[in-house]
């Protein structure tokens, strides 16, 4: 026996209450190094055991304080040094918007930052064995049994009088633990190149996987199916035809489905002369014309047409539309307007389809009859 | 663990508090008087905060006590009669709401027939926000709150000679029907006496907003009556930490839930930029009122939550104590933040009169549950959860 190394003493206790007694005698007795075992978790036992608190929560201090930091910068980085961009007219530091995210971050951080510290420090990961481990002592706490060890390292540890001392604690079976050969002199092994090669080793087989499943897999039949697919994007050669362009001009003398070109570009007063207003006014026609003419012509033009503009300064006030000479004007020379824009007046033929240019072109028309109405037009 | 008994023996109420709580009420109305003869505007905004404040004590004391019935916690079950008698203030509110009624064009300007006529949006509103409907759904809102007031601690008491086990599934059921009415007429209420302030804003989360101060306010309330007449001795000798812990853990959930509602109105607002929502938050930051909008953000979040962060903390009754007082002082800047930029735009007041209603506040808050209180158990004896809430451990 003598030629093993002691570890502790243990003693097995009933109930418990005794086990709650025990701890606080032991405690008190002036023992640093001793532990229990429960089968369960005892309240009350931290106080018996004179524990003080676990400094765990001031690493999930720092690091939910790091963590907050660090996301700040990391979001200062980017989006107002490293690529500015204005989001809804906000400045490049817009604080509120910010602050999920660095809420999120600051969780994560704090939350695995502090379980890592439990594991690493606290429970020496990856150390794994430990001298009670396969001891009918810590068979019977894992059960049913209550018990203390008390360690030989423990500066008050007498190896003559300690069993004396458990009997005077009433525990009922004592027990002393020895270390195992390869348990002595065991250190930390954070930093043993075993631990460390076997991160190295996880690091290359998770990044080699992700890489190869990346950049080797997708190019390799079946999966390649889903990349080269039988069709021409943009941007690409394509040998059918002879200057062997993904992207063809279309054939003289066609145009695409849908499109109609306007015949009459930089021509105002030939559109006036030959253009026809296609539409008649009817409710829902005007009505059309009212909606488009509100959303889109009435930021300049006012909302009667009278331009007296919402912008208030920000672009030209535009002449009113209400003027003898637009008054004077045929349906297709405002719907040249409209379609070709005019001077610092921007075109409108890629938001507006020809119909709705024609039905605000009507509505154009009911808003000058309303400001220079007739006595005939009264009912 | 050993067997707890219930070891409660009926005690003299103190007498002081009942004294102090009828001197500051009288103190308190002398004042609001005086204050309403000086200026009638002003003191009506400010009988709103008290209005506000007085309903988040009773409303949310009573949803406290229903909230432990329909949860079936035992933990909170030793002081259960403390959160009770605070919901009795549920019975003051219409007197403080007479005022109002008195003042309400002073208040709000969709009361005003021919601002509405004017207005489009107003008009709209007009079938809600009219003066007829306001007053009955007030009354409906008093109504129902009394109503079920009554009914839960009637047999919570009876329980205290019958020991009656159905009494508690009585109150069970009572308190489930009891959650959506509350849930409606808090959000309700506060839509009516807050919002409707500023007729033509509006806020999707306000109910949310005014629910998470209401509980954290019933909350601060009970804890500190719980810790001062445990301390005193008055309750029940076999309370714990763990009692306590309870109680600080929920006042610091609360604390963060106001925030998180807080922030999530102001960050949507904000984000979406739509001048109908902003001006809210425009009033509140022009002028010196910005001042305090960055006060609020300490007093009602930050403060708190650092005195409560620590696990000590949430245990320690002195800690505890302050907190809970803070709180209740937190609630009143929060509804001053509301409620008073409507009356002053430009810049925030603070006089006298605004003293005089927090004053008639504790007043009528003390002196309420001390004649409650008087003559009574403090602790449920009869409730059969009492002594799984007297063991209860974290
Ligand atoms: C960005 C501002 C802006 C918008 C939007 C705008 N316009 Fe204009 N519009 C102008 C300005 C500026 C002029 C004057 C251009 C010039 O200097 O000749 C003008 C001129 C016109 C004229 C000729 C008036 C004249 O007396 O020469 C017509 C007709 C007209 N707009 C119709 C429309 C219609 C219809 C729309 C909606 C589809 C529209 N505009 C949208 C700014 C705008």
């Amino acid at each position: 026996m003598s030629d093993k190394t002691l570890y502790s003493y243990t003693g097995l206790f009933d109930t418990p209450d005794e086990i709650i007694k025990a701890a606080n005698q032991v405690a008190k007795d002036g023992y640093k190094k001793f532990d229990v075992h429960t089968p369960y978790p005892v309240h009350g036992m931290d106080k018996a055991m004179k524990l003080g608190s676990s400094p765990l929560g001031y690493v999930a201090l720092v690091l939910g304080l790091g963590g907050a930091l660090l996301a700040l910068g990391i979001i200062y980085f980017m989006v107002v040094v490293d690529y500015p961009v204005i989001i809804g007219g906000k400045p490049y530091f817009a604080f509120p918007a910010f602050v999920p995210i660095l809420f999120e971050v600051t969780v994560l951080l704090a939350s695995v930052g502090t379980v890592a510290a439990m594991l690493f420090f606290l429970f020496k990961f990856p150390n794994n064995a430990h001298p009670l481990h396969d001891t009918d002592y810590l068979k019977a706490t894992s059960c049913d049994k209550y018990g203390i060890s008390i360690q030989a390292e423990d500066a008050k540890f007498d190896e003559a009088g300690i069993s004396g001392y458990f009997e005077s604690l009433g525990a009922k079976s004592i027990t002393p633990i020895y270390l195992d050969n390869e348990e002595i002199n065991t250190k930390h092994k954070v930093l043993e190149p075993k631990f460390i090669g076997f991160l190295v080793v996880v690091f290359i087989i998770v990044s080699g996987a992700t890489y190869i499943s990346l950049n080797k897999l997708m190019i390799i039949p079946p999966f390649s199916w889903m990349m080269e697919q039988e069709k021409v994007v943009p941007q690409e050669s394509f040998s059918v035809f002879k200057n062997e362009r993904g992207m063809q001009q279309p054939v003289q003398g066609t145009v695409a489905r849908g499109l109609i070109p306007y015949a009459f570009k930089g021509k105002p007063e030939e559109a006036g002369k030959f253009l026809v207003n296609p539409l008649v006014p009817t409710k829902d026609i005007l009505a059309e014309g009212k909606n488009k003419f509100e959303v889109f012509c009435s930021p300049c033009h006012g909302n009667l047409g009278e331009g007296d503009s919402r912008l208030r300064g920000h672009f030209p006030n535009p002449p009113s539309l209400h003027s003898e000479k637009v008054r004077q004007w045929t349906d297709g020379r405002i719907y040249h307007v409209i379609t070709d824009g005019q001077n610092v007046m921007p075109g409108y033929t890629s938001q507006m389809t020809r119909e709705e240019r024609w039905a605000t072109v009507l509505y154009i028309r009911a808003l000058q009859r309303s400001q220079n109405a007739k006595e005939s037009d009264l009912l | 663990m050993s067997e707890v008994k219930v070891d409660y023996t009926k005690k003299e109420f103190p007498p002081i508090l009942s004294k102090v709580g009828l001197i500051l009420t009288l103190v308190g109305l002398v004042l609001v008087v005086l204050a309403y003869s000086v200026d009638h505007t002003r003191s009506a905004f400010n009988n709103l905060i008290l209005l506000m404040f007085l309903t988040s004590i009773g409303l949310g004391s009573l949803f406290l006590v229903a909230l432990e019935y329909v949860m079936g916690n035992v933990w909170s079950v030793p002081f259960r009669r403390i959160v009770e008698f605070l919901g009795a203030v549920l019975l003051i509110l219409p007197l403080v709401f007479i005022p109002i009624y008195f003042n309400l064009h002073d208040l709000f300007h969709w009361t005003h027939q021919e601002a509405v006529e004017a207005d489009k949006i107003l008009k709209g509103k007009a079938p809600y926000l009219n003066e007829q409907f306001f007053i009955i759904r007030a009354v409906v809102f008093f109504g129902l709150w009394i109503l079920f007031y009554l009914f839960i601690q009637r047999n919570s008491q009876k329980q205290d000679e019958t020991v009656d086990q159905k009494l508690t599934t009585r109150n069970i059921r009572i308190s489930a029907f009891f959650m959506p009415i509350f849930a409606l007429s808090l959000t309700f209420a506060a839509i009516d006496w807050m919002m409707s302030l500023e007729p033509h804003w509006f806020s999707t989360i306000f109910g949310v907003y005014y629910f998470s101060g209401t509980v954290l306010t019933a909350l601060a309330a009970a804890t500190f009556l719980i810790i001062y007449l445990n301390e005193k001795g008055y309750l029940l000798k076999n309370l714990v930490s763990d009692h306590y812990y309870s109680l600080g853990a929920l006042m610091f959930a609360f604390t963060n839930f106001w925030a998180y509602i807080a922030f999530s109105q102001f960050l949507l607002i904000w984000y979406a930029n739509m001048p109908e929502e902003t001006f809210f938050f425009i009033n509140r930051m022009e002028g010196n009122w910005v001042y305090v909008s960055i006060a609020l953000i300490f007093v009602r979040f930050a403060i708190p939550y650092f005195a409560l962060l620590s696990q000590p903390s949430k245990m320690d009754p002195k800690r505890l104590k302050f907190v809970s007082l803070w709180i209740l002082f937190a609630h009143m800047v929060d509804l001053y933040w509301l409620i008073m930029p409507t009356f002053s735009k430009d810049s925030f007041v603070f006089g006298w009169i605004e003293l005089a209603f927090p004053i008639l506040a504790y007043g009528i808050l003390i002196l309420v549950f001390s004649i409650k209180a008087k003559n009574k158990n403090l602790v449920p004896i009869g409730d059969p959860k009492l002594i799984r809430g007297i063991n209860f451990r974290l």
